[in-house]
């Protein structure tokens, strides 16, 4: 028999050790291999690539490819699209939430599964119904021309697109967190006499504040990563409808390596945090 | 209907909930319906059996089919190492499974095309051994789409396989049963299901898909140009009939999709017993 691993407790080692549930160390070698060369493959290196490509010619073009007015009008515009759309669908998601798993109503399982529904479309079509709704040839298009508001190529599109395709994600992970928790603890609150938003902000919130916050994180990164729909809706104008992703893509087309992977860096930085913090709760929740 | 009357908020929440689901998602993804309701039928077909929208969709189809079916080959390894056996920096390695969920699709496409165009860090290794150039041609969408498909995979497999009891393959050993026996009769029937839903998940996003796409693509017209492409071409030609019909047949697919996994599962979970 093989003796127990010094990190016993471990489940994984457990089953490990088990004769009848052994493989072969040869077959475990080329699994772990492969699954290893895998991930390092198609994971580890276009992350380390993004990082060497933006500092391939230093620190000081890299820095200077990110104070240029084009990047920084990009950077703000994500910033901008990002500050409006995580509030909104945040509330939306904690009200959802609430709805669904505090209660009982007809048509709640529909419910549920219209709020998945722009996970499931396409983001060129994402940004397609939005030009359909409020392009020049669109429902709203004469009437929004006739009242001189933009907001096609613009500001508003933007926002609009992101909102919907970042709808779901807090709603996501506050729905399953909240049906499991129940409501025992709120009720107790609530029979002693403690307010609605009180009972909210006491119990509830402090119960969900992780879930939350990966929730809001995950939106975030979305908001600011989203390329496909906002590049239907933006128009592509540098240094106005441009957000970071569309700047990567300008720059990369220009041959423009270092301020495209500088820009990238940015959302790479992004997409970096929102795994470590996603690992940080699981490991807080275990 | 048994609720606790004492929890308040229902009416400002669920109403909240159905106005901002109406307004943000429900109206625009109408417009798309009536749009398409709207359109001649002939102008539909006509617009659909152009040779080169039914080359975009055949393209967008088969990379979509190959990628998810390599992905799932490659998650089921992944998910299998990564929930029976320790080893060291597992943990850095299963975090980053998620990375391109993560990852901006744009970003991931920048640098795909980078390591695998034929100056590029695995481009130039396959073409100097291989003769192999994947950038610019179908191979490189395929490339995209695992990169794309491989989370849905893992993290469709990984929950089943944990929950996995592992006294029926002790049992089985026990009865005499090879490894191999144990695995084509025990475990591979058990996780089907679970692989099957990683996989379509990951074909059905691979259709959509387009941020990391296009660069690696080169969207040569009748070679590797996917359909979400083809539509935004025609809106930027302000062809609205064209993108619309596109955009219509290619929720209907999605929509196809979904339906035939779900009584898929069904049928398969009726058969195993677990109803």
């Amino acid at each position: 028999m093989q003796a127990p691993s010094s990190t016993a407790g471990n489940a994984i080692v457990r089953i490990g050790n088990r004769q009848a549930l052994r493989d072969p160390l040869w077959l475990r070698c080329a699994l772990i291999g492969v699954a290893v060369g895998f991930i390092v493959l198609f994971l580890c290196l276009p992350l380390g690539l993004v990082l060497y490509q933006a500092f391939a010619k230093g620190w000081q073009a890299y820095f200077q490819a990110l104070s240029e007015p084009d990047t920084v009008a990009a950077l703000r515009l994500t910033l901008i699209v990002a500050l409006a759309t995580v509030p909104l669908n945040t509330i939306f998601g904690i009200a959802a939430a609430w709805a669904i798993t505090r209660f009982e109503f007809p048509g709640k399982s529909l419910l549920t599964t219209l709020i998945d529904l722009p996970f499931s479309v396409s983001p060129v079509i994402s940004g397609l119904i939005f030009v359909l709704l409020f392009g020049s040839q669109g429902w709203f298009g004469p009437w929004l021309s006739a009242h001189q508001i933009k907001i096609m190529f613009a500001t508003p599109g933007i926002i609009l697109v992101t909102v919907f395709v970042t709808f779901p994600f807090v709603a996501r992970e506050l729905i399953p967190l909240m049906q499991e928790m129940g409501n025992e603890e709120e009720e107790a609150a609530l029979s002693l006499g403690a307010g609605g938003w009180k009972t909210f902000f006491l119990i509830t919130l402090p119960n969900i504040k992780w879930a939350l916050l990966y929730g809001v994180l995950l939106c975030n990164a979305r908001a600011m990563g989203e390329f496909g729909a906002v590049s239907v809706v933006s128009g592509h104008i540098r240094g106005l409808t441009d957000t970071l992703p569309l700047h990567v893509e300008v720059s990369y087309n220009d041959y423009d390596a270092v301020g495209a992977f500088a820009s990238a860096s940015i959302l790479a930085g992004l997409a970096v945090v929102t795994l470590v913090l996603k690992s940080f709760l699981e490991w807080k929740a275990r | 209907m048994t609720q606790s009357s004492i929890m308040p908020g229902f009416r400002p929440a669920l109403a909240f909930t159905l106005g901002y689901l109406t307004l943000i998602v429900l109206i625009p993804l109408s417009s798309l319906l009536f749009t398409s309701l709207q359109l001649d039928w002939n102008e539909y077909l006509d617009i659909m059996i152009d040779r080169r929208v039914l080359a975009a969709f055949r393209i967008s189809f088969l990379t979509s089919l190959a990628a998810s079916v390599i992905a799932g080959l490659f998650g089921f390894v992944i998910a299998w190492v990564m929930v029976r056996y320790p080893f060291a920096g597992k943990r850095v390695l299963d975090a980053l499974i998620d990375l391109p969920f993560a990852l901006p699709t744009a970003v991931a496409g920048v640098v795909l095309a980078t390591i695998y165009q034929p100056g590029g860090i695995v481009g130039k290794w396959l073409i100097d051994n291989f003769g192999l150039q994947v950038a610019y041609t179908p191979l490189g969408i395929v490339v995209a789409l695992i990169f794309i498909g491989i989370p849905f995979v893992v993290r469709t497999i990984e929950p089943v396989l944990q929950e996995f009891d592992t006294t029926m393959e002790e049992a089985a050993a026990c009865l005499g049963a090879s490894r191999l026996q144990v695995f084509a009769k025990i475990i591979l029937p058990n996780l089907f299901p679970a692989v099957l839903t990683g996989v379509s998940l990951a074909f059905a996003r691979g259709i959509g898909e387009y941020g990391s796409v296009i660069f690696i693509a080169g969207n040569l017209p009748y070679v590797s140009e996917i359909a979400p492409l083809l539509i935004v071409i025609k809106l930027e030609q302000y062809q609205y009939a064209g993108a619309t019909s596109i955009a219509f047949s290619m929720l209907i697919v999605s929509f196809l999709l979904l339906l035939g996994l779900n009584l898929l599962q069904r049928r398969l979970r009726k058969r195993s017993g677990q109803i």
